[in-house]
């Protein structure tokens, strides 16, 4: 009980203590393939160490909306974190307080709280980049619904360390056509959800053709970096969900003694180096997408899982 | 459930496969539906070796091999030499239905296609029977749905032979010693086609100056009209 409750926390602080890690080897290697040097992997550290020693400055226009939103923003991933299978393939304590559902309805929350503040502050830019992330929140939604109806279908729960079980159960579960098209309808979602290149230019800084970056322009000070920060953990937390929930729980601690929890942490991070190096690659090969053709985008993502869900309910598969 | 790895892996082509066919209906451009197709050849190709290896048949051996000769290498070189490389490159080729609209018509068609093969595939314990029928008939139809959608010739033509790799793929688990004579028989016709469209694509270009076969339902009479 007391070690579960201990591995619990230990998931939190590994994802608080990579999510800029992992935000920056993706843009450093993302620069590298474009034969430029780029900034240190440790820069979104300083990034946030910066702006946590900074003044923040609120707009006298603001409500408590936009006081608000950044702590959630950056708390609800960690909520997230304890529901989820990240380092462990047994559930931890709180694992069967929420299912899968409850993930997305807690991020779902930190979007609406972030649209609404994106609204709140009169700016100009921040309104715009809120409903287009809108729209393509929504468009992402029922993808969502799908892959995850799919997989609990095909698990039988929707508690994600029993999912997780499944696609393992023989090779052949492992390789068969419900399991591939989840996992290209989820990467599609990822690269939606996290402002990835077909859908959005994470480095851009033209604010008019920004989705998810321009929400967070009326931050300073602390506000910016828990938003900044509170981002990059929920990216790293949808990656955990695809690695370790839907690809395979390969790598996730099976002993109950605190060495082979630490023992996952470098095979975890291996894992996610090489889902960095399949995004580096999808990001420097494909061109962003205009605006109208991200519902084409989201839709193909869509027809992918609902294919998925016939193909696993129908006897053939 | 399949067991052995050749069969598992048979699987993961299949589908592939269908996410291949999906991508030929969602692709504008000439050039990726071309190479859609060359990647759903490859993966056919890819089963019949898996499956000829797992069940020792040297039917299917050469069947992939059929494949790989005819489909992935000569239709593609061919289809290149024929028209110059800026038909390919162009993007927004012309057709009667939108793409969002197309892939949820791929989707019923897919949906359809389980649902016919549902009461053959539960008449049959043959893992590989069960995976394959389903998505070979789902490829039969998206191609015959991309023929009638497209309004280029070429993207018709590889309709044409996607809906081919569909039967093929399906065709390998329920009939997997079919003669090879056969199986060359149909290689050898699906070369000609392509080789007749392409040629009639090239002269209808060079004479009308557009490749739509969608602009070409009026009948002219006289022969001035044309140019």
């Amino acid at each position: 009980m007391i070690e579960t409750v201990a591995f619990n926390a230990f998931q939190i602080l590994f994802v608080m203590a990579f999510a800029p890690l992992y935000a920056g080897v993706l843009s450093r290697l993302k620069e590298m393939v474009q034969s430029k040097r780029g900034p240190s992997i440790f820069q979104p550290y300083w990034d946030i160490w910066k702006l946590f020693h900074k003044d923040e400055v609120l707009s006298d226009e603001t409500t408590w909306i936009f006081r608000v939103t950044p702590y959630l923003v950056f708390v609800m991933p960690i909520f997230v974190t304890i529901l989820i299978p990240v380092l462990t393939d047994y559930p931890l304590v709180f694992a069967f307080m929420g299912d899968m559902l409850a993930g997305g309805f807690f991020l779902g929350l930190a979007g609406f709280f972030a649209a609404l503040a994106a609204v709140d502050t009169g700016n100009p830019y921040g309104p715009m980049g809120a409903s287009r992330t809108r729209m393509v929140g929504f468009l992402a939604e029922p993808v969502f619904m799908i892959v995850f109806f799919t997989v609990s279908f095909v698990a039988q729960s929707t508690i994600p360390y029993i999912v997780q079980q499944k696609w393992v159960a023989s090779v052949a579960a492992f390789f068969s056509p419900a399991h591939i098209l989840l996992l290209i309808a989820f990467l599609m979602l990822i690269l939606a959800e996290g402002g990835k290149i077909p859908v959005d230019n994470p480095s851009g800084h033209f604010e008019l053709a920004m989705i998810d970056e321009s929400k967070g322009l009326g931050f300073s000070g602390r506000g910016a970096a828990l938003m900044k920060w509170g981002g990059q953990m929920k990216f790293l937390v949808l990656t955990c969900i695809f690695l370790n929930v839907l690809v395979a729980p390969w790598g996730l601690a099976h002993g109950r003694l605190i060495g082979d929890v630490v023992v996952a942490v470098p095979l975890i991070l291996c894992k996610v180096f090489l889902f960095i190096l399949v995004l580096v690659a999808i990001e420097s090969s494909l061109a962003k997408l205009r605006l109208f053709r991200i519902s084409e985008f989201l839709g193909a993502a869509f027809i992918t899982s609902v294919a998925a869900m016939f193909t696993s309910i129908f006897p053939g598969a | 459930m399949p067991t052995s790895t050749p069969e598992a892996l048979n699987t993961l082509s299949a589908g592939l496969i269908l996410i291949s066919a999906f991508a030929m209906v969602a692709t504008r451009q000439v050039q990726g539906v071309l190479r859609f197709f060359v990647v759903q050849s490859l993966l056919l190709a890819a089963s019949s070796f898996l499956l000829g290896y797992g069940r020792n048949s040297v039917h299917l051996w050469a069947l992939g091999a059929i494949t790989l000769a005819a489909k992935v290498v000569t239709i593609p070189w061919v289809l290149r030499r024929l028209l110059p490389g800026e038909f390919y490159e162009r993007r927004e080729i012309s057709q009667t239905v939108n793409i969002p609209a197309s892939l949820l018509l791929a989707l019923l068609l897919t949906v359809a296609a389980e649902f016919l093969t549902g009461p053959l595939v539960a008449a049959t314990s043959d893992p590989v029977i069960r995976v394959n029928l389903p998505i070979g008939l789902a490829g039969v139809l998206i191609g015959a749905y991309s023929l009638i959608a497209r309004r280029e010739a070429i993207p018709q033509l590889i309709g044409i032979l996607a809906m081919e790799n569909g039967a093929f793929f399906a065709g390998i688990a329920i009939a997997p010693e079919l003669p090879i004579i056969a199986e060359l028989a149909v290689a050898m016709d699906v070369m000609l086609i392509a080789v007749v469209v392409g040629l009639l694509t090239r002269n209808i270009r060079e004479t009308l100056g557009t490749t739509e076969a969608g602009a070409l339902s009026e009948l002219k009479e006289d022969p001035g009209a044309w140019r």
